[in-house]
């Protein structure tokens, strides 16, 4: 039987199919409750009850939405070209769930355990502007056009400061696999994490993380007074939940990333308790739980104002932080923290 | 290369498993949904105007500089990314001819920002 997963063929496709599932489904349904806890959060900071209805507490608001999102008709305006109209969700839907097969779950959970796992998931990101300016491209309505400009714009901007922020990372590690990455902060439990070292790096990646997610008090891109819902606006029914499923699933990404990079992934943040993917999950879920507060308390940001911090602020302290590192690194300044390559990692 | 190839297969079969799983909830809508269209619904939308002309129109050159100055930049991240993977192995050449890299890219950095590239006014 185990000969057969291992071997054949078809046993080895099957094999993975069936993790993918194991990654895709819980996903998915863990991300139905996110929402349900964000739109839950978002009410309780402006003192609503938010959804209350459908189930205990309203836990089953976001599979009701989901039947009601597949009951609707799907509406193409007369001027859309109608195939990339279909095909932008589609593609934000399924690149936003590809970059969670190289994500590590626990020590050698992976679904595919490649060499150059950071920069697949930076690949796939960066294609993620594609299913916005399809979108709002084809949809042949203005509001569309300008939210979709406005949303390369703005997630382009950010991707140079993460992408900085993540070479200060491998400088230290030495590769660019998250296994490694995160077996390279084991030690002297929380204290041994790259928040540590890299520490001013954790806010300009959470922050840019908004800003790439596009969500408050960076959702320029659907900024209601402004463009309605932006590249959304012509979207109705399930290539609508795309999107949003595409949106949500991105930032849970970018919550594990945080997780992954700075806070040790799934490594315990105490020494006399076990690692495992408990810790990554609470993680991921308190970041998530930080996304939605900034998403309740902050103000929207003026456009100038959002390309200014990207440009002027993030990225020359981003560079300026990559070349610090390099020469902590290179000189094995603070006692090799910088340097975790050379005791092992 | 075999082994190589084994190694990128999941991420093919997931890439698969997620167009299955987008496709299914267009076509379930299709099949679900009633369908009933007509030109008022159809008509893009600008807050209860018919539509004055086609909506894919000039923009702000500045989004197009944007899109520049990002390759720029980002071709530079790609370029330090198998650096800072082989920053043990490349020595004291390797580091400071990057760092001479950096600095000619900080240059051109002050430049545009002196020429006022980055200003969204």
């Amino acid at each position: 039987m185990v000969e057969f997963f291992t071997t054949t063929n078809l046993g080895i496709f099957l094999l993975i199919l069936g993790q993918s599932l194991l990654v895709v489904v819980p996903l998915l349904v863990a991300l139905a409750f996110l929402l349900w806890g964000d739109r839950k959060i978002w009410a309780a900071v402006q003192l609503r009850k938010g959804p209350n209805v459908v189930g205990a507490f309203g836990l089953m608001q976001s599979f009701a939405d989901f039947v009601k999102y597949i009951m609707k008709e799907i509406v193409i305006p007369a001027g859309a070209d109608r195939f990339v109209f279909l095909l932008a969700p589609m593609l934000s839907f399924v690149l936003a769930l590809t970059a969670w097969a190289v994500v590590p779950f626990n020590d050698g959970w992976v679904l595919a355990d490649i060499n150059v796992a950071i920069l697949f998931v930076f690949a796939v990101s960066s294609l993620e502007v594609y299913g916005v300016i399809m979108g709002g491209w084809a949809s042949n309505s203005k509001y569309p056009f300008l939210g979709s400009l406005r949303s390369a714009a703005q997630m382009i901007s950010y991707e140079v400061s993460i992408g900085l922020i993540i070479i200060g990372v491998i400088i230290s590690t030495g590769s660019m696999n998250f296994g490694d990455i995160v077996m390279a902060q084991d030690g002297a439990g929380f204290l041994s994490w790259y928040w540590l070292p890299h520490f001013p790096m954790v806010f300009l990646f959470l922050i840019s993380a908004l800003a790439e997610t596009n969500r408050p008090p960076f959702d320029l891109p659907e900024a209601e007074s402004e463009l309605v819902a932006g590249y959304q606006v012509e979207y109705s029914s399930t290539p609508f939940l795309l999107f949003m499923i595409g949106e949500y699933v991105a930032i849970v990404l970018m919550c594990t990333l945080i997780s992954i990079l700075f806070f040790g992934g799934w490594l315990s943040p105490v020494e006399f308790l076990p690692d495992g993917i408990f810790w990554l999950c609470l993680k991921i879920v308190f970041f998530f739980f930080v996304f939605s507060m900034v998403k309740a308390i902050t103000p929207r940001y003026r456009y100038d104002q959002l390309m200014r911090i990207g440009w002027k602020v993030f990225l020359p302290l981003s560079l300026a932080w990559v070349v610090l590192v390099a020469f902590f690194a290179q000189y094995g300044a603070f006692w090799g923290a910088y340097a975790r390559w050379t005791v092992g990692g | 290369m075999e082994d190589l190839l084994r190694e990128y297969l999941p991420i093919i079969i997931f890439l698969g498993l997620a167009v299955v799983l987008g496709l299914v909830f267009i076509i379930a809508a299709v099949i679900l949904a009633v369908r009933n269209p007509d030109p008022e619904k159809l008509s893009a939308y600008e807050c209860g105007f018919n539509a004055f002309d086609d909506a894919r129109m000039k923009f702000d050159v500045r989004f197009y500089l944007v899109s520049i100055l990002f390759i720029i930049f980002d071709l530079e991240i790609a370029f330090l990314f198998p650096w800072a993977v082989a920053f043990k192995d490349v020595g004291m050449v390797g580091f400071w001819s990057m760092m001479v890299f950096l600095a000619v890219l900080t240059i051109g950095f002050a430049y545009e920002w002196k020429k006022g590239a980055l200003e969204w006014e």
